[in-house]
């Protein structure tokens, strides 16, 4: 009796990990099928190279892929050294008080609503960008890149963070007997043995930042244009979906938002492989 | 090099301390600046009686009411659907799952967790078209399908949080129960779930927080700008952080703007209060979910 209750109960938490599970696949599979009219006939080149008019049946989606890659990875440029310096305020430079309190007002921002970047970017950053470079709408890659910036920083910082934590402090003893600064501790052992840890940090930060939709929707013009200057309006894959979605739904223009779908499922998906092939050396080590 | 490196770490550390921390007061500043004013009765109930409006005898035209009751109802829903199955998954990783099975899970729940949101929103959108064309014309985007987009979108959350709850408690108290001569069944129920429940929780908190302020999914699964209290769980409804996003784009008015910074400081309490509560049961959560360590 027991024994069986036992069993039945098991495979109701296996039920429960097989649909979570599936539910990983199906996303793929209904992105998938619902491209399918652009994948068949050879069409696949065309869409991710052409630009896009949908007014002369052209349905490339390049302009985007350009887009997402210039937003996020101009992000990352300001978030990297921006988060890096923060973790050592943290945990080298930084003193007991000051630490804790920069650490506390970090662990809130990862609590904010994306869309409060948002808003406060069109009304405080936009005027600012437009006055000071002067040019067009200020809804540009660098306002979005900046705000995108400070929304992925702050997990960014806790994740170098912890990586400085697991590096085991005898290493960092035996430096410091060794005559070493507390700077010099940090530069010349944490900081090589954190290495894995960093490349995770900065992975999952990248897949974020490729996957932001509204700061991007909302801040960086969603003109549709391979960007040639900082301050391009630019549309980026996730801020393409959420405009053409509602478009009609037979169309090849309604069926592009689906490759756009597929291209950015596969982007995070290698980001969270790469992340996870990190952890699993850091493991090792 | 190096030398030059010591040198300038120290400053340059400073000085970005000093970016994040200008960049974050400046964002609460200015809110609190532009619409501190506007946070009161009226901003939620606009004209009408609020006893009224509460007991949905009367319909909020000028308020945030039916907003707040849409991200309220969404919230209680999706939450609903995620934490037996995200519980239920994360108990079965934890527990049962060994070697390989374990590795596949693994894999596809950090892919899962990894997702961007409009994905899950894209999803959430052509499940609809699907369930529209071959089961019932009357599916449209609604506040069902949103809740359950929205349940994708957080069990990853607490598969990940009740997973390493579980992992993280000490061999002792896996044992002695054991030892004892309890089941595997016993021993979890009654000796590991207690003691996994604030990590447990305080996933479930994050996972709240989340939906509350999550706009791009509902905006693809039916949320609009004007619907009233939601009627039925088939029908369109209206949302806080959704009421921010439309009023930064289509604003007509000074007056209607003001509300919108009003709207997005009562957001911003709503999920900082969240977050705290889910940092005072389990600290630091919120990052490690995202990956495993």
């Amino acid at each position: 009796m027991i024994r069986g209750c036992e069993r039945a109960v098991e495979r109701l938490f296996f039920g429960a990990a097989f649909i979570s599970a599936l539910i990983t696949i199906s996303i793929f599979g209904f992105m998938f099928v619902f491209g399918l009219p652009l994948f068949s006939g050879g069409r696949f080149p065309e869409i991710m190279t052409r630009p896009w008019a949908p007014h002369l049946g052209v349905f490339g989606i390049y302009p985007m892929i350009a887009g997402t890659f210039a937003v996020s990875l101009l992000a990352m440029v300001f978030a990297f050294p921006l988060s890096m310096g923060c973790a050592v305020l943290i945990s080298v430079t930084g003193q007991g008080r000051l630490s804790r309190l920069l650490r506390r007002t970090v662990e809130i921002m990862t609590g904010m609503p994306t869309v409060i970047y948002g808003f406060v970017g069109i009304f405080l950053l936009i005027p600012l960008v437009r006055g000071i470079f002067g040019s067009g709408s200020g809804m540009c890659v660098l306002s979005a890149a900046l705000v995108l910036a400070v929304l992925v920083s702050p997990t960014m910082i806790l994740l170098f963070c912890d990586s400085f934590e697991r590096v085991p402090p005898s290493y960092g003893h035996a430096a410091l007997a060794a005559g070493a600064t507390k700077i010099q501790r940090f530069l010349h052992v944490t900081l090589p043995c954190a290495g894995q840890g960093i490349i995770i940090a900065f992975t999952l930060s990248l897949g974020r930042a490729i996957g932001d939709t509204l700061i991007a929707l909302m801040l960086a013009g969603n003109g549709v244009q391979v960007p040639a200057s900082l301050f391009d309006s630019v549309r980026t894959l996730t801020a393409h979906i959420a405009l053409v979605f509602a478009a009609d739904h037979d169309s090849l223009e309604f069926r592009a938002i689906f490759v756009c779908g597929m291209s950015l499922y596969l982007l995070t998906a290698i980001l969270s492989l790469l992340a996870r092939r990190a952890g699993s050396k850091r493991r090792q080590q | 090099m190096m030398r030059f490196l010591e040198k300038v770490l120290p400053l340059f550390s400073w000085l970005c301390g000093a970016v994040l921390v200008a960049a974050i007061s400046s964002v609460t500043g200015y809110l609190l600046f532009k619409g501190l004013r506007g946070v009161n009765l009226g901003l939620l109930f606009g004209t009408t009686d609020p006893v009224a409006a509460l007991m949905l005898r009367q319909q909020v035209f000028d308020g945030l009411f039916p907003a707040m009751v849409g991200t309220l109802s969404l919230v209680l829903m999706s939450v609903g659907w995620a934490i037996p199955i995200g519980i239920a998954a994360g108990i079965y990783l934890a527990e049962y799952a060994r070697g390989r099975t374990k590795m596949i899970f693994n894999l596809l729940f950090d892919i899962l967790a990894g997702l961007p949101s409009v994905i899950i929103g894209l999803f959430g959108f052509s499940l609809t078209l699907f369930l529209n064309r071959h089961v019932s014309e009357a599916l449209r985007p609604c506040l069902l399908i949103s809740s359950i987009a929205l349940a994708f979108l957080v069990l990853p959350y607490i598969i990940r949080t009740t997973q390493l709850a579980f992992e993280s408690l000490p061999v002792q108290s896996r044992m002695t129960a054991r030892a004892l001569g309890a089941s595997r069944l016993q021993n979890i129920v009654h000796v590991l779930l207690p003691q996994a429940f604030p990590g447990i929780s305080s996933g479930v908190i994050l996972a709240i927080g989340r939906c509350a302020e999550d706009t791009i999914v509902i905006m693809l699964t039916g949320v609009v700008a004007s619907a009233g209290v939601p009627r039925s769980l088939l029908s369109p409804y209206e949302a806080l952080p959704f009421y921010i996003y439309y009023i930064s784009s289509q604003y007509g008015d000074q007056q209607e703007l003001a509300r919108g910074y009003s709207a997005a400081i009562l957001l911003l309490i709503i999920c900082l209060f969240l977050f705290s509560l889910a940092f005072l049961i389990k600290k630091g959560a919120r990052y490690r979910t995202l990956y495993r360590p």
